[in-house]
């Protein structure tokens, strides 16, 4: 019988930790097939974040290493400049790229570093239980935010690819969601695209997904995925926030 | 006769490394070490290895952790301030067992402190720092010529044992000049089959990694490193005797302190008062061994420190209390004087400690 559809082998066997209706599972696989499509599992280096992700060393089948919370980038740029032939990639969620590592993800934008991010924007704390991320909406519930984000007392959720995107640094920045077919094909395509910028020698690509949280939002699935459409995405629209190489195209 | 090069204790360090095959810098500006920075910029570029300027000191030594893994020999440089912000990555880096150098120029502290020379970053380098149960070697030059050949040493030691070398100097060697030679410089070269390379498709993924969520798990894995911290312990102590074989009084200093030291003793040695020296070169290891014999031969002991008193709880801990432990100290960037050591000496003779 012919074979229709399998796990990529960038993926090992373990099942994942994540909760019920977690979009961490497709983003995973996504990273994972584009691995196989461009042939570098061999080649790659991933950096696990703190947060949900936290075991995604686990899940990978090429080299990993578990950062400190915030540090994937600092240590990807570690590795990178001393394997500039390996491919290497962080993993990293909202409060662990937008908050505690604020700096080093500016930074490592800013100096164009040739490293590929993916950015899981949940606009949550998820391993910790539900804290109010960065990225948490103005008015959304979380443990730490209970009466809703007041924005006058802990100011507004950040967005990463427009403030990425006034530096000359980066090569390309994108947002994507995985809340439906549609979005997950072309999320895909973007973080192809960012594996590819680097292995083209282009710099600093990073991939926001935006991504839901059932478990912590308090929602089902279903709805956590609504949720996606009907309040994260006018927040955080879709879309490509700077292409510097389809920039120079058009200029010319 | 081998030829001698006339350099600045800092830059020492930064020779020493090259020569050790370190070809990986990750730094972040901090008086009073900057020419090792400075020296690394330089020549980095032109022998094909990198220097890398961090956006901070927590960036740096994160992309030290990340250098490592790769199985580089790397290294990074601060002082006193800096080292604190790097102890998360001094953490990470013994917890996931991978090897690095690390060089504290130390200044007065707590908090900003000075810019002045001290040695108050002892507790910090000896017994954590970070987070954990974890250890560093703890290498006290106290010469220009030690400053590069320890380098050379801490860069072995860490990869033999996959633990960090920190390199405790503070702010008068790292700026004095004296004249070194590299001839006798050793490197060590160590397979580092767990490094992250790329699988290449040809072996199981290498993981580098300090999370066990699973206790038992943390424990063994904890065990297992203390294992080989207890092989540290007993091969690796080094330390200096200087007129202990007829001693009754034992001073004991690192680093710069332990040159004024020298200075106290002589003139000592000169009013007919036999005294002498241990200068602990690791300060971890600690030389036990050295200390616990001289406790059953001499009647006290003066340790002499640029700091409020840390490494003295440690002569006393290592000669059990045995004999009276003496403090000669200076801080927040200030030195004690050859008299100041000479008259802690005097008293010590008329069994004052």
């Amino acid at each position: 019988m012919a074979v229709v559809f399998q796990k990529p082998k960038s993926l090992t066997d373990l099942p994942f930790h994540y909760c019920p209706g977690c979009p961490h599972g497709i983003i995973h696989r996504l990273v994972a097939e584009v691995m196989d499509e461009l042939g570098i599992e061999g080649k790659a280096i991933g950096v696990a974040p703190v947060g949900c992700a936290v075991m995604a060393y686990d899940y990978f089948t090429c080299d990993m290493i578990e950062a400190a919370h915030g540090r994937a980038p600092a240590v990807a740029t570690g590795i990178k400049r001393c394997r500039p032939e390996n491919v290497v990639f962080t993993y990293q969620g909202d409060g662990d790229l937008a908050s505690i590592g604020m700096a080093e993800t500016v930074h490592a934008a800013a100096r164009n570093e040739n490293i590929t991010v993916i950015f899981v924007n949940n606009a949550i704390y998820g391993m910790t239980g539900g804290q109010m991320a960065p990225t948490s909406l103005p008015g959304q519930v979380t443990q730490t935010s209970p009466y809703g984000r007041d924005v006058n007392h802990c100011g507004w959720p950040i967005r990463v690819c427009e403030l990425l995107s006034s530096l000359e640094g980066p090569e390309y920045l994108a947002r994507v969601a995985v809340n439906n077919v549609k979005n997950v094909n072309a999320a895909k395509k973007a973080i192809k695209k960012a594996f590819m910028n680097q292995i083209e020698g282009k710099g600093f690509s990073l991939i926001e997904v935006v991504s839901a949280c059932p478990t912590n939002w308090g929602m089902t699935p279903q709805k956590a995925l609504e949720w996606v459409e009907s309040d994260m995405l006018p927040y955080y629209p879709i879309g490509v926030y700077k292409d510097r190489s389809a920039a120079k195209e058009d200029a010319k | 006769m081998a030829q001698r090069i006339l350099m600045k204790g800092n830059e020492a360090i930064a020779e020493a490394a090259i020569r050790a095959g370190c070809r990986h810098y990750f730094g972040y500006p901090i008086t009073p070490q900057t020419e090792i920075a400075a020296y690394m910029a330089k020549k980095m570029p032109k022998i094909g290895g990198v220097f890398l300027q961090a956006e901070s000191e927590v960036a740096s030594i994160n992309m030290v952790y990340g250098a490592a893994a790769a199985g580089m020999r790397v290294m990074t440089s601060s002082s006193s301030p800096g080292i604190s912000l790097k102890a998360e990555g001094l953490s990470y880096i013994a917890g996931s067992d991978v090897p690095a150098l690390v060089v504290n120029v130390q200044r007065g502290g707590p908090g900003l402190g000075g810019i002045q020379p001290s040695q108050s970053d002892y507790f910090q380098a000896t017994k954590g720092g970070g987070h954990g149960d974890y250890r560093m070697i703890v290498l006290a030059p106290a010469s220009v010529q030690e400053m590069a050949s320890l380098t050379i040493k801490g860069f072995n030691l860490a990869d033999k044992y996959r633990m960090t070398s920190m390199i405790l100097a503070d702010g008068t060697i790292g700026q004095m000049m004296e004249p070194i030679s590299f001839e006798d410089a050793e490197i060590e070269v160590y397979e580092k089959p767990w490094a992250l390379t790329g699988t290449n498709c040809e072996r199981k993924h290498n993981v580098v990694n300090s999370l066990y969520l699973k206790p038992e798990a943390l424990e063994v894995t904890n065990f297992e490193r203390y294992e080989r911290y207890k092989i540290v312990e007993e091969n690796e102590p080094m330390w200096e005797e200087y007129m202990m074989d007829d001693a009754e009084i034992c001073v004991v200093a690192f680093g710069i302190a332990s040159r004024v030291a020298k200075n106290a003793i002589v003139a000592a040695r000169q009013e007919g008062i036999k005294v002498g020296l241990i200068r602990p070169i690791t300060l971890w290891p600690f030389p036990k061994e050295a200390l616990r014999k001289a406790a059953d031969k001499v009647k006290g002991f003066i340790s002499v420190e640029l700091s409020m008193g840390q490494m003295i709880e440690d002569v006393r801990l290592y000669t059990q209390c045995k004999r009276p432990v003496g403090l000669c100290n200076r801080c927040g960037g200030m030195i004690p004087s050859p008299d100041e050591v000479l008259a802690s000496i005097r008293n010590a003779e008329k069994g004052v400690f």
